[in-house]
């Protein structure tokens, strides 16, 4: 299965990857942000572990983006094993935590249009 | 013309001064903006057609896009993270230190190196818009031979003939042009070509040189050496024709040495007499608009009035030696922290006298370093004249475009073709590539290894950002070649080169050179120098009689280097505001006495050529001269730059590069429209800018506010500024100030932000509607006559309105506000309804009419800044406060669980400024350096009397004229009493 990759490495020719998750081109997203503050790789990325063939796991719609920027807190993961962990569910309590998480972090919500569009 | 307007005490074009032409001005501002009328049934039916159009459009799918990973990463390179390299350029004699900065390998943006003692982290126009060189459609992509397309290879093979046939003669037929050369490298490589081919020659040639300023030193001193000036310790400057603040030797690192002067507490007071306007002279608190040998005179007769020994003084009027010795006492009480300058059109003993002057002052704030540039004293006349008499077999160009900046009576570019082998090194396949048997692309420096010297010697390691995008080589290779050495790189001449100059660790010592983007302990050692011989020469006497012709190179396309740039094609010029070509300039007295109105076409003599060109009226401008720029006219160049304006090539001599005199002037009748962007921004009869004196601002801090309309009753529904609710419950509320004492109008900021900003240039004809696309541009204001104004300065990007009235009246909410206080606008929802711009009362909203972006050529694509949206069609865009930059940094500060740092965001426009008239930051933060600008007594609000609590203030303007000059003679400041009638 892993053959395209190790081709890759022997002739140099990168490997051409069809982008899945595709925002429109005057949407800006910082994926450094998100896991500093505990959004998981699979909150957005759907199960990605499952994915035989990789699909697009969420909509990525503007309202989509937006209901996680109005309420994060039953996205927001313990530690960064927990935001790569591609297995992770919410917490029996996970709108108590993730509250906790979000005035532990200091997580404002930021739904201004420049947050995304500039 | 006397009396201004009732209403306004500054002015700003021309027409604004006359009754009949404001009323046409109206009208033709009027036609302008003529409003959409539609009756609401076409507006319904035309609507139809369009939920038509947009209901079948609707719900497409993106295209599918490729990503592809590198395979072996390089080092630090993380997709969405600039990084930024030093590196350093070097125009127009002036070299500044840079930080590029550079996203997956592709140079985007401009910046200034801080440690450089060239920039201190600012920048020049001509460095900003250098980075859209780099991308420029039109270079030369391969060598040709005869036109036709060839190969390095195939030059090689001829270069080595040439070679061969030169080693046994000495090189006697051998002939090297280049500009001056600042490159330490570059001139041990012309050594070794010198040694190796003793008889051939070297010539030097500059469009723009600062021979006058060199040879002056020489004649007073007995060495040659250049000037370094520092304006921070000067009290009194007095300039003659001396445009320190423009381009140049050192300028940007002279505005911001002039700029920590310009505070009330330690103002310094400039004196500018000038033959043509320049930015010095409009920052000038006396200046005197004279012909050149009215400009002779005044400098003489400073001369003798401060004490110069065995100067000649003029003859003449009272009024001169009575204005010469206000100025003298002033120099005096200044003393060691006085100064005087000459411009490099003024002839090489006028350099003399105004050095001669210095010494007597005991001047600290010029000392000299050795020649900061290389140059030869063989000429290109010598040259041309070789040519012509077939003495030469080989010729190479390396850089420079003689054959189109040589004047009239050296025949270089008609001589080419009388040498069999001719090669010129270029980006562009201009003239005198297009003369040449073989036109060679040359690289860009943010393609090479290079070293420059700047202004006080100190010597920068000049870095690649980028591997040369098309088969071409630098100097430093061609120098190579001619050594015989094909395959050496720049970067083997740079380092090896470098290995003889250092002893000890020569890597550590290279990786800190190029780290720092300057070579520690390089600068020039200063000299201060005895005066060793009496000053010569002698002032005219009198004016000159007919038209006196002024040229200077062009101030943002300078000498046609920067023709086929469209950013500095597009630049308003900082004067005149016109763009895109050159005018005939002159005063409006003139004007009024050829009978000629803005756009006339006039003709200039001199002698028996002639050259065509429409009228701009300039105030301030001498009367019976005109000035002319250089850099239009071209008959090679790119897509950019053909078909505008007029080259002076006919008109000039080499012995008088910058003045023809006696001069004719008629009206052609025929008319050539102007694109002149200095009345879209009109503000009648408002307080816009405001100025006071130093000593009224003293006695009464609030002298500078002036008497602007009352404030409109505020409702109590209205929040106080920075109030609810915008910014109680946020810790950062984004504002900025610009001090209008320190700005000099030098456009800077607009070339900067044009490049951060991915913003487009929209050409000459959509100029000319009034659809430039700048976000920020510099107004221009006048005040007092239009013979001798004064002139002040305004950049204007959008001012953030805490009660916007653009929000109000969209009607999809596409612009509305931030809780930090930023006036947002989402391209993505502006269906193009233009209303925000109608009911902006600062007029700082561009629509985009057309699809200006070039979103086609590939190449192009390479220089936007990805963190910025390419706008299209139908859209309105502004100034966005550099979100992107806000972004990246709250995204970090986020990330370490810290507050922003004050001075941690800078806005585009803030980097590039010289002056630092730009401060952004948390006007929430006391202590942050906006607040305290804020803070003080001179700070105002562009019409805020009509409550729009902008977040962008000004600070008033404050200028230090002299008591003496005000009181005793009030015609002084006003009139020419020499050399002018």
């Amino acid at each position: 299965m892993l053959e395209p990759v190790r081709e890759s490495a022997r002739t140099g020719k990168p490997i051409e990857w069809v982008r899945v998750n595709d925002l429109p081109d005057f949407v800006y997203f910082n994926h450094s942000i998100h896991v500093a503050k505990g959004v998981g790789c699979t909150t957005c990325h759907g199960p990605v572990a499952e994915m035989p063939l990789t699909w697009k796991g969420q909509s990525l719609y503007m309202g989509w983006c937006l209901d996680c920027h109005r309420h994060p807190e039953p996205f927001l993961r313990k530690d960064k094993s927990e935001v790569f962990n591609p297995f992770w569910h919410p917490a029996s309590d996970q709108s108590g935590v993730g509250a906790s998480y979000k005035s532990e972090r200091n997580i404002q919500v930021n739904v201004n249009c420049s947050a995304c569009h500039r | 013309m006397e009396t201004q307007n009732q209403d306004a005490k500054h002015w700003q074009s021309l027409e604004e001064l006359d009754p009949e032409a404001r009323e046409t001005l109206k009208k033709v501002i009027s036609d302008k903006i003529s409003p959409f009328f539609v009756s609401r049934r076409e507006f319904m039916e035309w609507m139809g057609g369009v939920a038509a159009v947009l209901g079948s459009s609707a719900c497409t799918r993106q295209p599918t896009e490729k990503i592809v990973p590198y395979v072996n990463a390089p080092e630090y390179v993380v997709p969405g993270q600039a990084l930024f390299f030093a590196t350093a350029s070097q125009f127009a004699g002036q070299t500044q230190g840079l930080l590029v900065e550079s996203h997956m390998g592709r140079p985007t943006k401009i910046e200034g190196n801080p440690g450089h003692p060239g920039s201190l982290g600012a920048t020049d126009i001509f460095a900003q818009a250098s980075v859209i060189e780099l991308y420029d459609p039109d270079r030369l992509q391969s060598p040709t031979f005869k036109g036709v397309i060839s190969s390095w290879g195939a030059f090689q093979k001829n270069m080595a003939e040439v070679r061969a046939e030169q080693a046994t003669k000495g090189g006697a037929g051998l002939r090297i042009v280049s500009e001056s050369v600042s490159s330490p490298t570059l001139a041990a490589q012309m050594k070794a070509v010198l040694e190796r081919y003793p008889k051939a020659q070297w010539i030097t040639y500059d469009s723009v040189s600062n021979s006058n300023s060199r040879n002056g030193a020489e004649a007073l001193f007995g060495e040659v050496l250049d000037p370094v000036y520092a304006f921070d310790k000067a009290d009194v400057i007095v300039s003659f024709d001396n445009d320190f603040l423009s381009p140049g030797f050192g300028g940007v690192r002279y505005t911001k040495d002039f700029s920590k002067r310009r505070k009330a507490d330690n103002r310094n007071r400039l004196y500018v007499i000038e033959s043509s306007p320049t930015l010095a002279g409009a920052s000038a608190d006396h200046r005197w608009g004279l012909k050149t040998a009215g400009v002779l005179r005044r400098l003489y007769a400073l001369a003798s009035a401060v004490g110069v020994s065995g100067v000649s003084v003029p003859s003449g009027e009272a009024d001169l030696h009575k204005w010469a010795d206000i100025v003298a006492r002033d120099l005096k009480r200044a003393g060691r922290r006085g100064l005087v300058l000459a411009g490099q059109n003024l002839p090489a003993n006028a350099h003399s006298v105004a050095y001669a002057i210095n010494s007597v002052l005991g001047s600290e704030a010029v000392s000299f370093v050795n020649p900061t540039t290389e140059s030869t004293k063989n000429t290109l006349a010598g040259l041309a004249k070789e040519m012509a008499a077939g003495a030469v077999d080989a010729l190479i160009i390396l850089g420079g475009n003689p054959a189109y900046s040589a004047p009239a009576d050296v025949p270089f570019a008609e001589n080419l073709s009388k040498v069999k082998f001719t090669a010129s090194l270029s980006m562009i396949n201009d003239e005198s590539a297009k003369g040449c048997v073989w036109a060679l692309p040359a690289t860009h420096y943010l393609e090479q290894w290079s070293d420059v010297r700047a202004y006080d010697g100190s010597v920068a390691i000049v870095q690649p950002l980028i591997a040369p995008l098309y088969a071409s080589k630098s100097k430093h290779e061609m120098a190579s070649m001619l050594l015989g050495r094909d395959a050496e790189s720049s970067y083997d001449s740079v380092r090896n080169f470098w290995k003889t100059q250092k002893s000890g660790d020569f890597e550590t010592f290279w990786k800190k050179s190029v780290h720092d983007g300057v070579v520690s302990g390089t600068s020039g050692a200063v000299k201060r120098p005895a005066v060793k011989r009496a000053v010569t020469g002698t002032p005219p006497e009198g004016a000159s009689s007919g038209w006196d012709v002024v040229f200077r190179p062009d101030p943002t396309i300078w000498d046609g280097s920067y023709n086929n740039n469209p950013w500095l094609q597009e630049l308003p010029k900082p004067l005149t505001k016109t763009t895109w070509e050159n005018a005939v300039f002159l005063s409006k007295a003139s004007a009024d006495k050829l009978g000629a109105k803005d756009g006339d076409v006039l003709e200039v003599t001199v002698g028996e050529a002639k050259v065509k060109g429409p009228t701009w009226i300039w105030a301030g401008h001498p009367d019976d001269s005109v000035t002319l720029h250089l850099g239009y006219g071209r008959t090679a160049t790119g897509r950019v730059g053909t078909g505008y304006g007029f080259d002076l090539r006919p008109i000039r001599n080499s012995k008088e590069p910058w003045l023809a005199t006696g001069a004719s002037v008629r009206k052609t009748g025929k008319r050539q429209e102007v694109a002149c962007t200095q009345n879209h921004g009109l503000m009648e009869g408002r307080d816009i800018v405001r100025s006071a004196t130093v000593d009224a601002y003293k006695k009464d801090p609030k002298a500078a506010k002036g008497h602007h309309p009352p404030k409109r009753e505020v409702p109590s529904s209205i929040p106080a500024q920075g109030g609810r609710p915008f910014g109680d419950q946020e810790e950062y509320a984004w504002g900025m100030a610009i001090n209008l004492s320190s700005c000099t109008g030098c456009n800077a900021c607009v070339v900067s932000c044009q490049s951060e900003n991915n913003i487009s240039t929209v050409g000459k004809g959509e100029v000319l509607k009034g659809r430039e696309l700048h976000w920020l541009r510099v107004d221009r204001y006048y005040e007092g006559s239009a013979e001798s104004p004064e002139s002040h300065f305004q950049p204007v990007p959008c001012m953030h309105c805490e009660t916007a009235p653009c929000e109000v009246v969209c009607p999809v909410g596409a612009t509305t506000h931030s809780p930090e206080g930023l006036n947002e606008m989402t391209y993505n929802r502006c269906v193009g309804t233009k209303y925000c711009s109608n009911n902006c009362p600062y007029k700082v909203r561009r629509f985009n009419f057309y699809h200006y972006a070039d979103v086609d050529t590939p190449v192009l694509k390479l220089q936007r800044n990805p963190d910025v949206t390419i706008r299209s069609r139908g859209v309105m865009e502004k100034c966005t406060y550099c979100v992107q930059r806000i972004s990246a940094v709250r995204i970090d500060a986020k990330k370490d669980n810290r507050k922003i740092k004050d001075g941690e965001i800078k806005t585009a426009c803030q980097t590039a400024c010289p002056a630092d008239a730009i401060v952004f930051g948390n006007i929430k933060d006391v202590n942050s350096e906006v607040s305290k600008w804020k803070a003080t007594p001179l700070n105002y609000g562009l019409l805020e009397e009509i409550n729009t609590r902008p977040r962008t203030t000004y600070l008033a303007k404050l200028t230090n004229p002299n008591p003496e000059l005000v009181t005793a003679t009030p015609a002084a400041s006003g009139h020419h009493h020499d050399g002018g009638h």
